[in-house]
């Protein structure tokens, strides 16, 4: 090994302290690219994999009732590569072990398997067997989530009658990687929401649609355009009860897939960039500060011959070794939790196979990554080395120039005591340092607020949709529209404390180009259950006339209140009329419309009907009003509001805590590096101003205000800009997220405030901690005796 | 100004003190004994590693002997732990160095109230830098200084909490001639006016023609002490 090799390994073993903050926060920073992108890529490849196998459909469309010719006419359709037609309802389920209804959704399969488009990948059991109407497969998620396995039986009402389903098989289908029943609900609950697949035959025949079917699933040819393909079959489609046909794009459990991979393939790139830069200004903090130390070794060993060249090569080495250590823990770091991080993902997502396997081109982009770092954080160290004319090298380094700056312009010093004096100069003077040591810090905190934001925000959404806008305990939804006089009925069940009524009804609103699909759901004017509230959080009262809409379907539609909306009826008279839009109302989930149900029925130009009602249910009551509700033939569908919320909180805490886990961790480990380097480097700097003040009298822990007041007030100042980052941060990735779906409110709680604040400050404490004991060891007398 | 040969403020009793340089041991001191009484002004002569410094730094406080008392007044300053040797270094000596050891961000005033501030009974700052006449330059940073104003400011720093004993390492050795002898001029007017109990610790024996008392060593050991009875003032040196 060569002299000056040697001398990099000692000196990297002496600043081992440093070296460590470096290599963790640089390991943090590789661990969490690799991970990342190790896991979309592991999405990516197995949606694609699954779609393919599985022959995901391109284009979808629901409708009332049509013949089997239909179809033939759609397979013409030029683009049209095949098509699927099913029967899809949803029904009333009694599970075995369940208190409340879940509703299932049923769809057809063929009595004999075939290859179809959307088909299903069996997991565990067997295809339906031909002539046996009860076989059915149900999907995974459901399956697990009620301890259902082959064999199990299940009560479904099925139009007015109760039948019993015999499960022979579990399954997977790429219809539904995402297991949500349709647009208002975004959040799984398998608990009580499930698929079940089961004989063409059976189906037809208990909803009468032999010969006929009331779903398409299309397959496009490559060369299809997608646009085309929806109008001409919106067109034939029509006056079959079509509520418009649509592709991938506004599929549900596509969407939000899509949207999961798309969000993890920009933070597996922005965060590693986050850490990768704090691992670039530890590198420059401390390759300058080494590299002026030493000013003295680069002129002797320029005065002995070496070239700037040499030099140069000498100090990129230090940064290197510096870095390898925590790009392979990184690289291996990330490629082992990659596979859990993956493996959280099929809690919401499921997969047939998950395929999680090392790609050598991310862990090349890593490495080359981590080499950029270096030579980012070390090029102005370099190049000042590089610089030094021998002679000036050898004199000792000019002694610090201090003047008086904004803090005596100000007059603050006044205010100041000598000592803390010294802290604010000694800040101002290394503007740059200080700066970047405080944009460590509040990154550090920034990160712990983001991480932490995504739950206040799905909290609050939870909180405000769930109990301030729908206050209900369950809505109950008929199999039809029914009489008014069915909400006596409902009021009369066991633990039913109030019930209001409610019309839905599918309609299509448009206001200019802009078309909008939805349901107008016509409200009780005296209901307590659903609230209204708007744009400035104030609780409004149903307007008598017109149309409310929510936010999110106000802007889809770009109108504002007092625009008129032309609105086209989705079922039965199928009449179109006009309305003004009286009231915009904030909601965070899904596009809805209100009416007042009177005016509702008098533009539908019907009698008093109702398609269902909200329930407030006596708690105590709550099992046998459910157990009746699942007997009632009228009954559609249950919704069970606490229920559905308990079990997404359940399902998210165990993700909250995982992640809040891992970015405590991060964070801790930039802000220990950063406030650690931070006091080690002015240790060093300092030591001789150190020993004076021990000498003239300054006890330990004088002299560590001294030193550690810099770091402290650099911390102070980094948590409220911290805060901000992380605001704005949170702000980006509200306004990236925002889709129809659902609208993630910026809420961060003052307890994620709170909780980054004790992160980080405890992470400063405890590293200043360790500073600070190196004061015990300060060489009074050797100081003194030598010339800085 | 008198001195008071009946009260030694420092008494050392057969100290000696042993250094460890890698794997040998290095005698500094090898059983001194020493007083140095109120009042007077001493100098220590003594050539490089003669152990002038380690005596110094001993009486001092900064350092502790390996062997042997020392008393300051009556506190045995070798029984003193840590704190109780920040304690009196904090309140009872001041120091000079050769490297002057000022605070570069705090101008020449604040240097000195960096002192006062933390002193039981210090005089004012400003009056420590008349004191060095240095009161012109008060709002200056080191950097700003000549050495031997910085200097002058480190004289200043040391008396302005009115210590009992102000010790100087080499207070010149980084000087020119005439700022050399500008400094030990400060040094004599603290010892007179003030009547500071002085070392002055230098490998130049012209200076010795200032003190009341001069102390040579040799290899740790005290070769020679004599009272100088014709004092010079620092203007009449020459070296």
């Amino acid at each position: 090994m060569t002299i000056l090799n040697r001398k990099v390994f000692r000196e990297l073993a002496r600043m081992r302290g440093q070296v460590i903050a470096i290599t963790l926060v640089m390991a943090c920073g590789i661990m969490v690219y690799v991970s990342s992108r190790h896991t979309y890529i592991a999405l990516l490849e197995s949606q694609e994999s699954y779609y393919t196998s599985y022959r995901f459909a391109d284009v979808f469309a629901g409708i009332k009732r049509a013949p089997a010719p239909v179809a033939e006419r759609i397979a013409r359709i030029p683009g049209v590569s095949s098509v699927r037609t099913r029967i899809v309802m949803d029904v009333n389920l009694d599970v075995p072990g369940l208190d409340e209804p879940a509703i299932g959704r049923l769809v057809s399969m063929p009595d004999v398997r075939r290859p179809v488009l959307n088909d299903i990948a069996i997991q565990e059991g067997r295809y339906p067997a031909v002539g046996r109407p009860e076989e059915v497969i149900i999907s995974e998620a459901f399956a697990l989530a009620n301890g259902l396995v082959p064999d199990a039986w299940i009560g479904a009402v099925i139009n007015g009658r109760r039948k019993a389903l015999r499960v022979v098989g579990i399954g997977l289908s790429p219809e539904y990687v995402y297991e949500v029943q349709g647009s208002g609900s975004i959040f799984p609950d398998n608990l009580r929401f499930g698929v079940i697949w089961m004989s063409r035959d059976a189906l037809g025949a208990a909803f009468d649609m032999e010969g006929g079917f009331n779903d398409l699933a299309v397959a496009l040819s490559p060369d299809a355009r997608e646009r085309d393909v929806i109008d001409r079959m919106d067109l034939i489609l029509e006056p079959y009860g079509s509520a418009g046909a649509f592709g991938r794009g506004s599929q549900i459990s596509h969407k939000f897939l899509s949207d999961e991979i798309l969000g993890l393939s920009v933070s597996s790139n922005v965060t590693p960039t986050i850490f990768l830069g704090i691992a670039a200004i530890l590198l420059h903090i401390v390759f300058s500060r080494m590299v002026r130390a030493q000013r003295d070794q680069i002129a002797i060993m320029k005065a002995f011959g070496y070239r700037n060249l040499s030099i140069g090569w000498h100090y990129l080495k230090f940064a290197f070794l510096a870095v390898s250590g925590g790009t392979l823990l990184g690289i291996v770091g990330g490629f082992w939790i990659g596979r859990p991080l993956t493996g959280m993902y099929q809690a919401y997502y499921r997969f047939p196979d998950l395929v999680y396997e090392l790609h050598v081109d991310v862990i090349t982009l890593a490495a080359v990554i981590s080499v950029f770092a270096a030579l980012a954080g070390t090029l102005h160290a370099l190049r000042s080395a590089m610089a030094l004319p021998p002679a000036e090298a050898m004199r000792p380094e000019s002694p610090p120039h201090f003047r008086p700056l904004a803090m005596e312009r100000m007059g603050l010093h006044r205010m100041l005591s000598p000592v803390w004096r010294m802290i604010f100069r000694n800040m101002e003077r290394r503007p740059a340092r200080t700066m970047l040591s405080a944009f460590g810090i509040a990154m550090s905190v920034a990160i712990l607020v983001m991480g932490r934001f995504t739950f206040d925000s799905i909290d609050y959404m939870i909180d405000y949709q769930f109990r301030t806008v729908q206050r209900d305990n369950a809505a109950v939804v008929f199999a039809g529209p029914r009489p008014a006089r069915a909400r006596f009925e409902l009021a009369h069940l066991p633990g039913v404390v109030r019930s209001e009524p409610y019309r839905a009804v599918p309609v299509r609103l448009r206001a200019g180009h802009l078309v909008k699909q939805t349901a107008i759901t016509g409200l009780d004017p005296a209901g307590e259950l659903r609230q209204l509230i708007d744009r400035d959080g104030r609780v409004q009262s149903l307007p008598p006339e017109g149309i409310v809409l929510n936010k999110t379907l106000a802007d889809l539609l770009a109108v504002r209140e007092g625009d008129m909306l032309a609105v086209e009826v989705q079922e039965g008279s199928r009449m179109r009329g006009s309305l003004p839009v009286t009231l915009i109302v904030d909601e965070l989930i899904g596009t809805t419309a209100y009416m007042d149900s009177r005016a509702l029925n008098r533009f539908l130009g019907e009698g008093r009907t109702i398609s269902g009602a909200y329930l407030s249910v006596d708690p105590l009551r709550a099992a046998e009003l459910y157990s009746t509700l699942k007997e009632t033939p009228a009954v559609a569908g249950v919704a069970v509001r606490e229920a559905v919320i308990k079990g997404f909180e359940d399902t998210i805490a165990e993700s909250t805590n995982a992640t809040t886990f891992t970015l405590t961790i991060f964070a801790c480990v930039i802000a220990c590096g950063m406030v650690y380097n931070g006091a080690r480097i002015a240790l060093a700097e300092r030591n001789r101003e150190m020993a004076s003040l021990r000498v003239l009298g300054f006890t330990e822990r004088e002299i560590s205000v001294v030193l550690l007041g810099e770091q402290a007030i650099i911390t102070l100042f980094s948590i409220p800009i911290g805060f901000l980052i992380g605001w704005a941060l949170c702000y980006l990735a509200v306004d990236a997220t925002a889709q129809e779906l659902f609208r993630m409110p910026l809420v961060i709680t003052w307890k994620t405030y709170a909780f980054a604040f004790l992160v980080v400050t405890s992470a400063a404490v405890a590293s200043a901690y360790i500073v600070h004991r190196k004061l015990r060891y300060l060489d009074l007398v050797g100081v003194l005796k030598t010339q800085e | 100004m008198t001195v008071d040969q009946a009260s030694p403020v420092f008494r050392a009793r057969r100290i000696s003190k042993v250094y460890r340089m890698g794997e040998v041991d290095v005698s500094a001191l090898r059983g001194v004994d020493l007083d140095l009484f109120a009042g007077e002004l001493a100098v220590f002569l003594g050539a490089s590693g003669s152990g002038k410094s380690t005596l110094l730094n001993i009486l001092g406080g900064l350092d502790v002997p390996t062997d042997g008392q020392v008393y300051y007044r009556e506190r045995e300053l070798t029984a003193a732990d840590e704190r109780e040797r920040t304690d009196f270094r904090r309140k009872s000596v001041g120091f000079v160095f050769q490297f002057y050891n000022l605070i570069p961000s705090l101008t020449a005033l604040e240097n000195v109230e960096l002192v006062t501030e933390i002193a039981d009974d210090p005089m004012p700052a400003i009056d420590a830098l008349r004191l060095v006449e240095l009161e012109p330059r008060m709002h200056h940073f080191p950097a700003q200084m000549s050495g031997g104003e910085q200097q002058r400011v480190a004289i200043a720093r040391a008396i302005a909490k009115r210590p009992e004993v102000l010790l100087c390492d080499e207070p010149t050795g980084a000087l020119d001639y005439a700022t050399g002898k500008r400094v030990l001029e400060v040094i004599e007017k603290v010892n007179s006016t003030l009547g500071t109990t002085t070392a002055v610790i230098t490998h130049n024996a012209a200076i010795a023609d200032m003190a009341d008392r001069v102390i040579r060593l040799r290899s740790g050991e005290i070769v020679e002490v004599y009272a100088n009875p014709t004092k010079k003032r620092p203007d009449e040196l020459s070296w």
